[in-house]
């Protein structure tokens, strides 16, 4: 085993793991925000919305997410420049699209990647709600909006709350995948390092020990959160 | 319109040495084959680890415990590099050590081990929940009327925990044939490797990789549709879920 090389690329890995929690924590935040109305109009919504977020969530749960990022990137992303040698206009506007660095392309894909598995999370807490406190709300002369903000929404987060955890660390465990279209966060810097150095075994070991570290520490912090909670059950 | 031409070209779909069409189609028999393959040998890890969970020593326990927990709390990427590797390189050195030389590592047979090996830990937590929703009166029952524990776990436990597993080894299924794709990372010749390098050599990424995700899609559903008829089939005589 061969260690020597872990303070030499300590920056590089440090900025690793930053852009691995920053893709973390806002395809987490993001997506859940949008999992919110794909789960509503699964629920209650018009008929093309509801087929629509359905859709969604079929694609999105029935296809990798490593396909999901290389359709993003290299499928989509490789459209600008095409568009771009079509329209001078569109090239000289949106110059910052065509030339987008692949974080982005991984952040979106994520935050899509986590808002359909979370909507249909939130399809199933919506249809949890019992149908007498809805009825009570709406017996009280709420207007729907006030139904939905007041007893709707905060008593299906409520239930969701327990499973968020869960969800984070499976998108925690996705992450390394950005790296196939080349994100330098944790595991890019990795394989940098396995390519400069020539060791097979010790960056992904220390890899590996630094998710199960994450992972922990994700665990304790939403436990933390939920006991803040007051819940009766 | 002349954006359209670049973008979509059907004619790369064809068979034979001028489009991918069979390269894809193979690629789609590595992966039905990895994934059946890397499933068959998880379930029989599961169902290993579950019963050594359950009935096992306090040493077994610990060691299946931190088999379970390790493999859930590190990517499947890592972990399919890291005993990718670890795997052909260790089986090399030992035979080096025991005198024979080096061989090359099928990379077919390496995915399904790798696969399995990760997917056991999962299937090992179905599966134990699964047994211990079955009531335990129904096993002292088998007990009390002198069934060896091969007989009872095949007429009592098996068909009973079956409800309670099937949901999560559904779930499981659909895990294995989507975690295939990450086998392409270490080189391996599927059907996301496959389709990659189509993308590539003729420039259509968005074509490819919309027909790669269509394709994964289809068995996502057709397996939907075979694991629900499972499920009314194993449920049959129960009172329906509400």
């Amino acid at each position: 085993m061969v260690w020597d090389w872990l303070p030499q690329y300590f920056p590089l890995l440090a900025h690793g793991l930053y852009l691995t929690l920053v893709l973390l924590f806002w395809s987490v935040v993001i997506g859940f925000m949008l999992a919110v109305p794909i789960g509503l109009v699964q629920v209650t919504g018009p008929w093309p919305l509801r087929y629509l977020a359905r859709g969604y969530c079929t694609f999105i749960r029935g296809t990798p997410l490593l396909v999901q990022l290389w359709l993003l990137y290299y499928g989509v992303g490789s459209l600008f420049p095409v568009i771009g040698a079509e329209f001078p206009t569109f090239k000289e506007n949106f110059m910052w699209l065509i030339r987008l660095d692949a974080f982005y392309y991984a952040l979106l894909a994520f935050t899509l990647n986590f808002a359909g598995y979370e909507g249909e999370v939130m399809r199933g807490a919506f249809l949890g709600v019992p149908k007498g406190e809805l009825e009570a709300a709406r017996a009280f002369g709420m207007s729907p909006w006030k139904v939905l903000t007041r007893v709707w929404f905060p008593r299906a987060v409520r239930q969701v709350l327990p499973t968020l955890a869960g969800e984070t660390i499976s998108q925690l465990l996705s992450t390394p995948l950005a790296f196939t279209i080349p994100v330098m966060e944790l595991m890019g810097v990795t394989s940098r390092i396995r390519q400069d150095t020539f060791l097979i075994y010790e960056p992904l070991l220390f890899l590996a020990f630094v998710y199960f570290v994450l992972t922990f520490l994700i665990t304790r912090a939403f436990n933390y959160f939920e006991g803040l909670v007051p819940s009766r059950r | 319109m002349l954006v359209f031409a670049v973008l979509i070209n059907f004619d790369l779909l064809a068979l034979g040495p001028t489009g991918y069409g069979d390269e894809m189609f193979w690629g789609l028999m590595r992966t039905i084959q990895i994934s059946v393959l890397a499933y068959a040998l998880g379930i029989s890890l599961g169902l290993c680890g579950a019963m050594g969970k359950l009935t096992g020593g306090k040493w077994l326990k610990n060691t299946l415990e931190g088999y379970t927990t390790l493999v859930r709390a590190v990517p499947d990427l890592v972990l399919i590099l890291l005993l990718y590797y670890a795997g052909t390189d260790g089986i090399n050195r030992m035979l080096v050590s025991i005198g024979l030389g080096p061989i090359e590592v099928n990379g077919l047979v390496a995915a399904i081990f790798v696969l399995g090996f990760v997917y056991g830990a999962f299937s090992t937590e179905v599966l134990r929940a699964a047994i211990q929703a079955v009531p335990i009166g129904q096993i002292e029952a088998a007990k009390a009327y002198g069934m060896s524990p091969f007989l009872r776990f095949r007429r009592i436990v098996l068909p009973a925990m079956l409800p309670y597993a099937i949901p999560g080894m559904a779930n499981l299924w659909l895990n294995i044939t989507k975690a295939s794709a990450l086998i392409s990372v270490v080189g391996f010749m599927e059907l996301a490797l496959a389709t990659r390098q189509a993308a590539a050599v003729s420039k259509l990424y968005l074509m490819f990789y919309v027909i790669l995700a269509l394709v994964y899609l289809s068995i996502t559903l057709i397996s939907n549709q075979v694991f629900g008829w499972l499920e009314r089939r194993v449920r049959r005589g129960q009172p329906k879920l509400a």
